[in-house]
């Protein structure tokens, strides 16, 4: 049993998780078709949009150097940065250097996938989450097990019970009661902070400025209370006009929460300038490759139209049913199991493609319609030549398609195999409930039916002459 | 149907089909396959099965044995390449496997890429080929109350929706009722089936208690795989297996 099986059995075990995951996907899937179908040309929008994203990645230098001299020209400072280390390393660089001690973030995966807070906290420096979610992850010392909803896999419960813990709420706390004691210490830590943190949803190249989407209304806090505000930008967020981020907003919006626009999308665009009177003094942009390169330059560069929208993890049977942890990484879901080998390669990441039964719901919800099942044929392929796939299943195969190209022998194999199978122990109603070796895997839960004795091909080919 | 198809059906009415059975029909199930050519034959087509046939490779594509895929692949195309007329398989995903994913298996091989595209455009879908090319609405069947479960590669890879339904509401006598959570997969996924059986056990189960829920007596499916899945944790469960091959529920016409 492989690490993702293994996560995934205990997750399909686990009575909080499962109730979690049942009261709150089928929400987030119907809010996403009626947002679709609300949109005017809502297909054509999704055709435009992945044109958009197409044409973006193909000259994604271009429009990287655009953005950098815009938001120059706007005042912002602009890092390039290759890898995770690089990043953090700047961040603790830019917050040490002006005295920062307290910082506050918005919600970021790519700061997840850097390992941000990590970093931030063995350099003494205090981070704290003020997206709801995020900061919910944070006081349990858990991973957010989705891309737009972090706590996805937690239960009212079991939020209640971690605010009575460590913030004294009544254990049986509502929701009201939970979000004000929530509010009360984050209201405190935003006028306190010396550094706010953010992503970045979206880069327009040709305004040099940060898209960023929320519903709490955390963004724009993070953006405009603390002196320093650092973006953490993933280099393929650029997009060249604000006219093709408003098409991307849309769809974002729409797919992610079922919203006609997120309750927050803030423009920002540099520093406080005089004579405004609110705004960081200093705005650091950092443009995050940390494999995105690599991806670009590969037969995976599809992956990298994604929005972030979570759409694909809520229609896929495989995230509902196991939930987000057990994919171990920190994009999970259908996107995750593409994206990870995408940027990092298959070394630490070889099980997850197989973590899909290639159904196709995800290229179906996808608002830009990444073709993810042919990415994963891509990644399998790339598995099996790089020596990931088991020497069973590469015997088998090899041992089954020279059998099918020697049809006598596929006959006989079969002939075989049926006569075979009356040696099986504990058949039921002639069904074998019972296969040997790497089989057992289908007869645990399923019996498997008695192969016929006389195949279609054979009895065809004995009644062809009476056939008219 | 749409328009030009049925343009297309009026004009060139096929007289004639290739059956490729599929491996797992041909060995398991060899009476769904006689069932497949009793209702093409009173669909008024005669029906060629190419000998030599055997298993369009769609395991070890899935699995990414891309060099296994194409060794099958090419000697698919030996056996059906020469013939002529549709080729009608009872299977949506072995459909979706020559229609959708073989001209890519021969990038690089303009000779077998050209083969396999004639090829891809000649294969159809039982259901498909009944519906979209022969026009039938009515070719009868078992009265019975059925559900139908929408295979994923048929529905989503082909795009082929509404042709079992189609064919399923032509019955005289038969219900056809929704079956929740309809387009969602039964977790067979073929290797998958097998290399995260907590994963795909979860997901049958999930589908099983949609069908329960829906009120059928039978649940029809346009694929052998999810019917072997679906009927496996049926047994396995003590249960009776009531999923169902469309082409069983044509042939049978009340005497």
């Amino acid at each position: 049993m492989n690490g993702f099986e293994r996560r995934a059995t205990v997750a399909l075990h686990d009575v909080g998780l499962q109730q979690a995951l049942r009261r709150t996907m089928d929400n987030f899937v119907n809010g996403r078709l009626r947002a679709i179908a609300a949109l005017p040309h809502g297909e054509a929008l999704r055709d435009h949009a992945r044109v958009i994203r197409a044409n973006t990645l193909a000259r994604l230098d271009e429009h990287l150097l655009t953005f950098e001299r815009c938001a120059q020209a706007n005042g912002s400072r602009v890092y390039w940065v290759r890898d995770a280390a690089e990043a953090c390393h700047l961040v603790i660089t830019i917050a040490q250097e002006r005295g920062v001690r307290r910082i506050v973030k918005s919600k970021s995966m790519l700061s997840e996938e850097i390992e941000l807070n990590k970093a931030l906290e063995a350099a003494g420096l205090q981070v704290l989450e003020t997206d709801l979610g995020e900061y919910i992850v944070q006081l349990g010392r858990d991973h957010p097990s989705h891309i737009v909803a972090p706590i996805v896999h937690k239960r009212l419960e079991d939020v209640a019970a971690l605010f009575h813990e460590h913030l004294g709420t009544p254990p049986t706390a509502d929701i009201p009661t939970l979000t004000a004691a929530a509010r009360a210490t984050l209201r405190q830590s935003f006028l306190q902070a010396d550094m706010g943190i953010t992503g970045a949803n979206f880069a327009v190249a040709e305004t040099g400025s940060i898209v960023l989407v929320t519903n709490e209304g955390n963004g724009r806090f993070v953006t405009t209370t603390p002196r320093i505000h650092v973006a953490l930008v993933g280099i393929e967020r650029v997009v060249p006009t604000l006219a093709e981020v408003g098409t991307l907003l849309q769809l974002l919006a729409a797919s992610a929460t079922g919203q006609p626009l997120s309750t927050y999308t803030t423009f920002i665009t540099g520093p406080r300038r005089h004579p405004q009177e609110d705004g960081p003094e200093e705005v650091h942009i950092i443009l995050v490759d940390n494999g995105r390169t690599r991806a670009l330059a590969g037969e995976l560069a599809e992956i990298l139209y994604c929005i972030r929208c979570g759409a694909c993890l809520n229609v896929c049977p495989v995230y509902r049913n196991v939930g987000g942890h057990a994919y171990g990484a920190v994009y999970p879901g259908p996107i995750g199991i593409v994206v990870n080998p995408a940027l990092h390669g298959l070394g630490p990441w070889h099980e997850l493609p197989q973590a899909s039964s290639l159904c196709g719901a995800c290229t179906e919800a996808c608002p830009v319609r990444i073709d993810i099942p042919r990415l994963l044929l891509r990644l399998r392929a790339a598995s099996v030549e790089q020596g990931y796939a088991a020497g069973w299943l590469r015997w088998g195969l090899r041992l089954y398609a020279w059998a099918a190209v020697h049809p006598r022998l596929f006959r006989l194999g079969g002939r075989l195999l049926a006569w075979g199978q009356r040696l099986l122990p504990g058949r039921k109603n002639g069904w074998n409930v019972w296969l040997p070796g790497p089989l057992t895997g289908w007869t645990t839960t399923r019996g498997f039916p008695p192969l016929a004795g006389e195949s279609f091909s054979a009895r065809w080919q004995r009644r062809r002459g009476r056939k008219p | 149907m749409t328009p030009s198809a049925s343009v297309a059906a009026s004009v060139t009415r096929p007289t004639h089909v290739q059956l490729f059975i599929t491996c797992l029909l041909d060995h398991l199930y060899p009476d769904i396959a006689e069932a497949c050519v009793t209702v093409l034959e009173r669909a008024g087509v005669r029906v060629e099965v190419p000998p030599g046939q055997t298993c369009c490779g769609q395991p070890a594509f899935n699995g990414g044995f891309l060099a296994e895929a194409r060794q099958m692949a090419r000697h698919f195309l030996d056996v059906f390449a020469e013939t002529t007329g549709p080729i009608v398989t009872p299977s949506g995903s072995c459909a979706s496997m020559v229609g959708h994913h073989y001209p890519g298996l021969f990038a690089g091989e303009p000779a077998q890429q050209a083969r396999a595209e004639a090829v891809a455009r000649r294969i159809r879908e039982f259901g498909q080929f009944l519906v979209d090319d022969l026009g039938q609405r009515h070719i009868g069947g078992r009265p019975g109350r059925y559900t139908y479960h929408p295979s994923c590669h048929l529905s989503r890879e082909l795009g082929v929706r509404g042709c079992a339904e189609t064919l399923l509401a032509g019955i005289p006598g038969a219900e056809l009722r929704p079956l929740p959570e309809a387009e969602a997969c039964c977790g067979f996924g073929g290797l998958f089936a097998i290399k995260l059986p907590s994963v795909s056990a979860a997901m049958m189960q999930r589908k099983l208690e949609n069908i329960a829920a829906s009120g059928a007596e039978i649940c029809v499916v346009c694929d052998a795989s999810c019917m072997t899945h679906l009927n496996g944790g049926l047994v396995r469960q003590g249960r009776a297996p009531i999923v169902r091959h469309l082409a069983e529920i044509l042939a049978e016409v009340e005497p």
